[in-house]
């Protein structure tokens, strides 16, 4: 089959990108440890609140300006909710949701998560610039999904 | 006087056969086509309702909701549209290139037409009942009412029915022409039909061995994840069938409307077969932030879905080097002075060349969302809807505009006027203004992180939430422009079906350069294709879904959130 000189150099810069796409997203992943959320615990969706951590839900002071925050998820609302960490702090969110499926968005940073309910998702961010961030549900969960928000206030 | 008649229609008969239009056939498309451009009225309506109530500017009633709204508005383009426009298309191409449809073929279209209508009208009355705001996704454990869901089935089983009806229509050709390529478009329909075919048993496993048990209450748990997954191994290839079905009037008839040759029939063969090996497994990507799938399957799943990236680069140059040689042929010179022969004024041209132009910046944004990083920014944002409608809305939906200019009077026995050609290519503008406004200001909007499917809200004020305000704003502005479009384009699909002049149209196929090279009879071996594309399918979906059921957490009961 003969293939115009053009189309192959067409062809080649197509792989290449495609290559290249790949190589940043492995590297971003497994060498800057910048992976998507992706944490394998599970739970019985249906207790909840018995079990640990989610029996006790709140921020956490795990280390020096480092931050643990157990939240439960459940139609319409996030608990604890309107929490506040000191600027700097690296915080790691643990979510799982009671009922259906939930997103746990948080605009103006990169913290985006599925939070499904029977599995445990984890994220981790650090809150360098203070202000009021506005926490979202974007996965449509029910009539009240437009209200399901919150805040994390950084000073 | 009789027999003169007789003689007359006789002749009549002939020359039909000759442009190969078969009446019967032709009824079965008229059908499905009809039922499209319906479904783009009232899904188009729906659509601005929408944007009108995400702009702030319409609060809608109680017994009619955002969610009723958007689940109404998402059954009927992403379902009825597109899957009555793709079999009344192909089956008018399957009739044309083969011969005629065979008696039970056009049993099995028409049984597949009257029972995905009664599984629509059962799936759409619970939604109008406020029983089924759950999404065209819906997500488990949100349970919609059972007859729900029994729609979806009897939906998937009549589109079962017509790719079994491809199938036959297709074998019975070969049967009788051994050792030939099954024509072009009809080879087009094959890789749709047998991507319809094992597309749907994910969702109809999910539909029928997890679902409706559950909702029915003989099984108490659902597990969550293999639903999910199952879904969306689906729902990824449904949007690849209808691009793969705009892809074959770019490379088959657009060509021949601007009076130029095909591009290589084997490479298109192949584009054909690279969709259909590799799409299947592009699902995952809709997953990459959800919990219990490890990085190192995610990762995989990058490579999965970018490598469909590939034949559509293969397509790009391909489409673009047929517009150049052909403009040089009539004349046009210098580097870009040759697309001035191109005939702009054309709809069955204009609006599918649009179509691909669009396609540079969605297929683009689409390499960007399938990156692990990238859709963690963009992920459930409006972004994504911006996305959708640049793809489905643009790429896929313009085209099948352009399609009809000449499909609609083919299988009418009518002609294309001037006058509804110059109102197609006024609808072709406005629809590209309201699809730049919309999905433009859809893109930004998520990119500062408004979320998709959610009604008017500003979150208490939050400042934040204040700041989408005028992107929304832009976004009813382009929906309000798109349903001018959209009734512009259904007034010229049913003036052209029911009140053009009477005569004959031409089914539009490009024939391939003079100095082809022969295609190698390989390309014809659906059954290797098919074991290739399971073997992917197995890579891709055996470790997740292994997962997913043997560590699975307890399963979740039904819930009704709305």
């Amino acid at each position: 089959m003969k293939m115009h000189l053009d189309e192959k150099i067409w062809l080649t810069i197509s792989f290449g990108i495609i290559m290249g796409f790949m190589l940043i997203t492995g590297y971003q992943a497994f060498a800057l440890e910048m992976g998507p959320p992706s944490n394998m615990e599970t739970i019985d969706p249906q207790k909840v609140d018995e079990i640990a951590p989610f029996n006790e839900p709140g921020v956490k002071q795990i280390g020096d300006n480092e931050y643990e925050v157990v939240m439960t998820l459940q139609a319409f609302g996030f608990t604890p909710n309107n929490i506040e960490i000191p600027a700097g702090a690296k915080v790691t969110f643990i979510l799982t949701s009671k009922d259906v499926v939930h997103g746990f968005e948080v605009a103006g940073t990169n913290i985006n998560a599925m939070v499904m309910p029977g599995h445990i998702q984890k994220i981790t961010q650090t809150f360098d610039k203070p202000g009021n961030y506005l926490v979202i549900c974007n996965e449509y969960c029910g009539a009240g999904h437009q209200v399901m928000s919150t805040t994390i206030t950084v000073k | 006087m009789k027999m003169e008649a007789d003689l007359k229609t006789g002749f009549k008969d002939k020359t039909n056969k000759m442009l190969g239009f078969y009446p019967e056939d032709a009824k079965i498309s008229k059908s499905y086509i009809a039922v499209a451009f319906i479904a783009l009225l009232v899904g188009g309506f729906l659509g601005l309702l929408q944007g009108l109530n995400r702009a702030g500017l319409l609060e809608l009633p109680t017994w009619f909701n955002y969610y009723q709204v958007l689940t109404a508005h998402g059954l009927l383009l992403i379902l009825v549209l597109t899957a009555f426009f793709t079999i009344g298309y192909f089956y008018a191409a399957l009739s044309h290139n083969l011969g005629g449809l065979l008696p039970k073929v056009r049993k099995f279209a028409w049984s597949g037409f009257v029972i995905k209508l009664i599984g629509f009208v059962l799936a759409v009355i619970p939604i109008l009942m406020n029983e089924a705001s759950v999404m065209y996704t819906f997500y488990p454990p949100m349970a919609a009412h059972p007859v729900f869901y029994i729609g979806l089935a009897l939906i998937v089983v009549g589109v079962w029915m017509c790719c079994i009806g491809a199938f036959i229509q297709v074998a019975n050709w070969r049967k009788n022409h051994k050792g030939q390529h099954v024509p072009i478009l009809s080879y087009f329909a094959t890789g749709v039909f047998v991507l319809l075919f094992f597309a749907l048993m994910f969702v109809a496993v999910e539909v029928l061995f997890m679902i409706i048990p559950w909702v029915f209450g003989w099984v108490e748990t659902i597990n969550v994840m293999v639903a999910r997954t199952l879904f969306w191994a689906f729902g990824h290839t449904l949007v690849n069938i209808w691009y793969l079905t705009a892809v074959s009037a770019w490379y088959v008839v657009v060509p021949k409307i601007i009076g130029g040759k095909r591009w290589s029939d084997l490479l298109t063969r192949v584009v054909i077969i690279a969709l259909v090996i590799m799409n299947i497994t592009g699902g995952f990507h809709h997953q990459i932030i959800d919990p219990g799938i490890n990085e190192v399957v995610k990762f995989m799943h990058v490579f999965m879905s970018l490598a469909i990236g590939f034949p559509s680069l293969m397509t790009a140059f391909a489409l673009f080097a047929v517009f150049e040689r052909t403009a040089r042929r009539k004349g046009g010179k210098g580097l870009v002075g040759w697309w001035k022969k191109m005939p702009w004024g054309d709809v069955r041209f204009l609006a599918p060349f649009i179509a691909m132009v669009a396609f540079i910046p969605a297929g683009a944004g689409g390499i960007a969302q399938s990156t692990n990083q990238l859709d963690q920014v963009v992920h459930n944002t409006m972004w994504i809807v911006g996305h959708f409608h640049l793809t489905l809305g643009m790429s896929v939906v313009m085209t099948f505009f352009g399609i009809s200019y000449w499909l609609v009077p083919y299988i009418s026995n009518r002609v294309l006027t001037p006058q509804i050609n110059r109102l197609g290519v006024i609808q072709t503008w406005i629809w590209t203004i309201g699809m730049i406004f919309m999905s433009g200001s859809m893109h930004y909007v998520g990119l500062l992180g408004s979320p998709r499917r959610t009604s008017y809200s500003t979150y208490g004020d939050h400042a934040t939430a204040l700041g989408w305000d005028p992107y929304l704003m832009l976004l009813a502005v382009g929906g309000t422009l798109l349903i001018i479009g959209v009734i512009l384009q259904v007034y010229a699909v049913f003036n052209m079906m029911f009140f053009a002049p009477k005569g004959e149209t031409e089914f539009p196929i490009a024939e391939e350069e003079d100095n082809a090279t022969k295609t190698p009879y390989l390309t014809e071996r659906w059954g290797l294709w098919i074991v290739i594309m399971l073997i992917v399918v197995a890579m891709a979906y055996v470790i997740p879904l292994t997962e997913f059921i043997v560590n699975a957490p307890p399963g979740s009961p039904p819930f009704k959130t709305w």
